[in-house]
């Protein structure tokens, strides 16, 4: 029996997170992934491998992570739902072919398994430190889309919501998983009880501009006689490059900006625990999130009034949310593997005390550590 | 160009954005005859490029379907398009700088892996757009912005590189013989696999104003008559070598 069997057809598993990714991409009609070994990802690529030479799809090891995403764009014209999988240096390479998809208008799924940075920094562990790096890695205005899962289940369901996103907006959107996550096994449930967004390839307008201020234009692919200009050049909406036109520029950045911003209440996915009767909440996400569960039950069976708002959607940022939790209690405590990225950012967004519980050792947050510091909140 | 390309250019466009002397337009002329002999239906062709004014030779020009890209990246995007859909002859069209410099890892990876493309690299010996500074290769003593008192570095012989990599073909021809270039890529378009054709195709406005060739016939004759077989190669010692055009087919 094949791996690819036992996985798929059972109705629970115990795989790990960066397996239920592949799975999950497959599921959702991925036909295309170009990557570059990096730890803690490759085995997305590896599971990739087989599962793509397995059926009808195109995998391919590219010589470094620049050629990987750029290949990945070239398959999204070609009109493969595309794929590619890497970790905070890959990430940092892939860059500026980032912004290219974003400013093309070309739907990718980029899934990244932080580990601890900056540079090559600790390699095989955990960290969270990629968060700005999603939100502000391009050059340009960019408002990008990024998903974070804190168990296996969700690195199958997020990777699912991840290609229907970047499908339904023409935008590129990153899985933002962790090493914790990555490579932690649970059971899950492979299942197929899920939408299915593809792009729309035929229709009136042009495949760059839409009359509409968050318009999302047809795609059609590279072969369908459509006579394609993609550039990343400032463009006009036929494609042809237009960069010493004012309004066009504006207009276009703008647009782009509407498509993630118009629709913030659609993308993002937040979850509450507990939070009825709070007066502390933990905001937190992925992996940093089940050790702030696992602090507010204890907190609780102290008699503490704790609960956690999670974030499964980090950028565009649940702004509102954050406000609203802010209004509700008396203290956030924002716990991450970095030393603080995202409460400064929930900062902005409510006058109730934002704590930054922080930590950059590699390991994930031991949840007493958290209670510890709830206790002693001034 | 003739009226009987013109179904190749794309509507709308009233002229190129080359320089006056640029090389450029004579090269995209002998893609599109070597298209053109071959009778490759519009729809199946996917032009690539990537940064720099070789790059628009396809962009916006020619009217299939062409991707523009990032500086260096043309192979690597070209690699996913086709490897998805095998049916568009892919031609990736771009400068030397761009396919050997900042792309040379690519370029080495996609004849190494014998992807089917072909490469047609303008080579004008210098980086043009931003304002002639030292390329790759450009050739010794050559005088270059960043090298006003000539270049010092070796250039590639990017047709012995990519063959060395795994090409299944190879040509070099100056744009002062266009017949040969459209021959060679003609050769090259038919061949399957990863093949490639350079095009010596002179800069007046960034090479040969540096290089005491201004005048625009006078710079075509210089760059022609450094032209040379590779048996008179063969006669030259490595330095006089180095300071010449070997132009011809190189096959495995």
């Amino acid at each position: 029996m094949t791996g690819r069997e036992r996985v798929i057809e059972a109705p629970e598993v115990l795989v790990q997170g960066n397996v239920a990714v592949a799975e999950a991409a497959i599921a959702v009609g991925c036909r295309f992934f170009g990557g570059y070994p990096i730890t803690p990802s490759s085995e997305i690529m590896v599971r990739m491998a087989e599962l793509l030479r397995a059926g009808d799809g195109v995998f391919i090891q590219m010589e470094d992570e620049l050629a990987s995403i750029c290949a990945v764009i070239g398959a999204s014209w070609s009109g493969a739902k595309s794929m590619t999988a890497t970790s905070g240096p890959g990430l940092s390479l892939m860059q500026e072919a980032l912004g290219y998809a974003y400013f093309t208008e070309t739907p990718l799924v980029l899934v990244d398994i932080q580990r601890a940075g900056p540079a090559t920094g600790q390699a095989t562990h955990v960290g969270q430190g990629d968060m700005m790096q999603f939100r502000y890695g391009s050059h340009g205005d960019v408002f990008p889309v990024a998903l974070v899962p804190w168990s296996v289940q969700e690195c199958y369901d997020l990777t699912i919501r991840a290609f229907n996103l970047s499908e339904k907006f023409r935008i590129p959107v990153f899985l933002a998983a962790d090493e914790a996550v990555g490579h932690l096994r649970e059971n899950v449930v492979l299942h197929r009880n899920f939408e299915v967004v593809d792009r729309v390839k035929k229709g009136a307008g042009d495949p760059f501009g839409s009359p509409l201020r968050d318009g999302v234009p047809v795609m059609p692919s590279f072969g369908d006689g459509g006579h394609l200009m993609v550039t990343g050049s400032t463009h006009d909406a036929r494609g042809f490059r237009k960069v010493d036109d004012p309004e066009i520029h504006d207009a276009l950045v703008t647009r782009l900006m509407r498509k993630t911003l118009d629709h913030v209440d659609e993308i993002v996915e937040i979850e509450e625990h507990m939070l009825d009767d709070a007066e502390v909440a933990f905001f937190a996400y992925g992996v940093s999130a089940r050790s702030a569960l696992a602090a507010v039950k204890r907190l609780r069976s102290k008699g503490v009034k704790a609960g956690l708002l999670r974030a499964l959607t980090i950028w565009p940022f649940p702004e509102k949310q954050v406000t609203q939790l802010g209004a509700k209690v008396k203290a956030i405590v924002v716990p991450e593997l970095n030393k603080g990225m995202i409460a400064g950012v929930a900062r902005g967004f409510t006058g109730t005390p934002v704590h930054a519980f922080t930590q950059t050792n590699g390991k994930i947050i031991e949840p007493e550590r958290l209670v510890k510091f709830v206790e002693e909140l001034p | 160009m003739t009226r009987d390309m013109n179904k190749y250019l794309r509507e709308g466009l009233s002229g190129t954005r080359f320089c006056p002397g640029c090389g450029h337009g004579i090269l995209m002329g002998a893609i599109l005859r070597a298209v053109d002999r071959l009778g490759i239906a519009m729809e199946d062709l996917l032009f690539v490029s990537g940064i720099g004014c070789a790059a628009w030779i396809p962009s916006p020009n020619i009217g299939t379907d062409t991707l523009h890209t990032l500086h260096g990246r043309a192979l690597a995007f070209a690699t996913g398009a086709k490897l998805v859909n095998p049916k568009l002859t892919t031609i990736v069209a771009s400068g030397d700088g761009d396919l050997t410099s900042i792309g040379g890892n690519h370029l080495i990876h996609s004849a190494r892996r014998n992807l089917d493309v072909t490469v047609i690299c303008a080579n004008n010996l210098i980086y043009g757009m931003t304002g002639g500074q030292t390329a790759s290769t450009t050739p010794v003593g050559a005088r270059t912005s960043t090298d006003p008192d000539g270049n010092n570095f070796r250039p590639f012989d990017i047709c012995n590189l990519v063959m060395a990599s795994g090409a299944r073909y190879a040509a070099r021809f100056p744009v002062t013989r266009p017949n040969q270039l459209i021959d060679a890529i003609e050769k090259a378009l038919r061949i399957k696999g990863f093949t490639f054709v350079e095009a010596v195709s002179p800069c007046p406005t960034q090479f040969g104003r540096r290089n005491s060739t201004a005048e625009i016939s006078a710079l075509y004759d210089s760059v022609d008559s450094l032209c040379i077989s590779k048996a008179e190669a063969q006669t030259m010692d490595e330095d006089e070598r180095l300071r010449h055009f070997v132009v011809g087919e190189f096959e495995p």
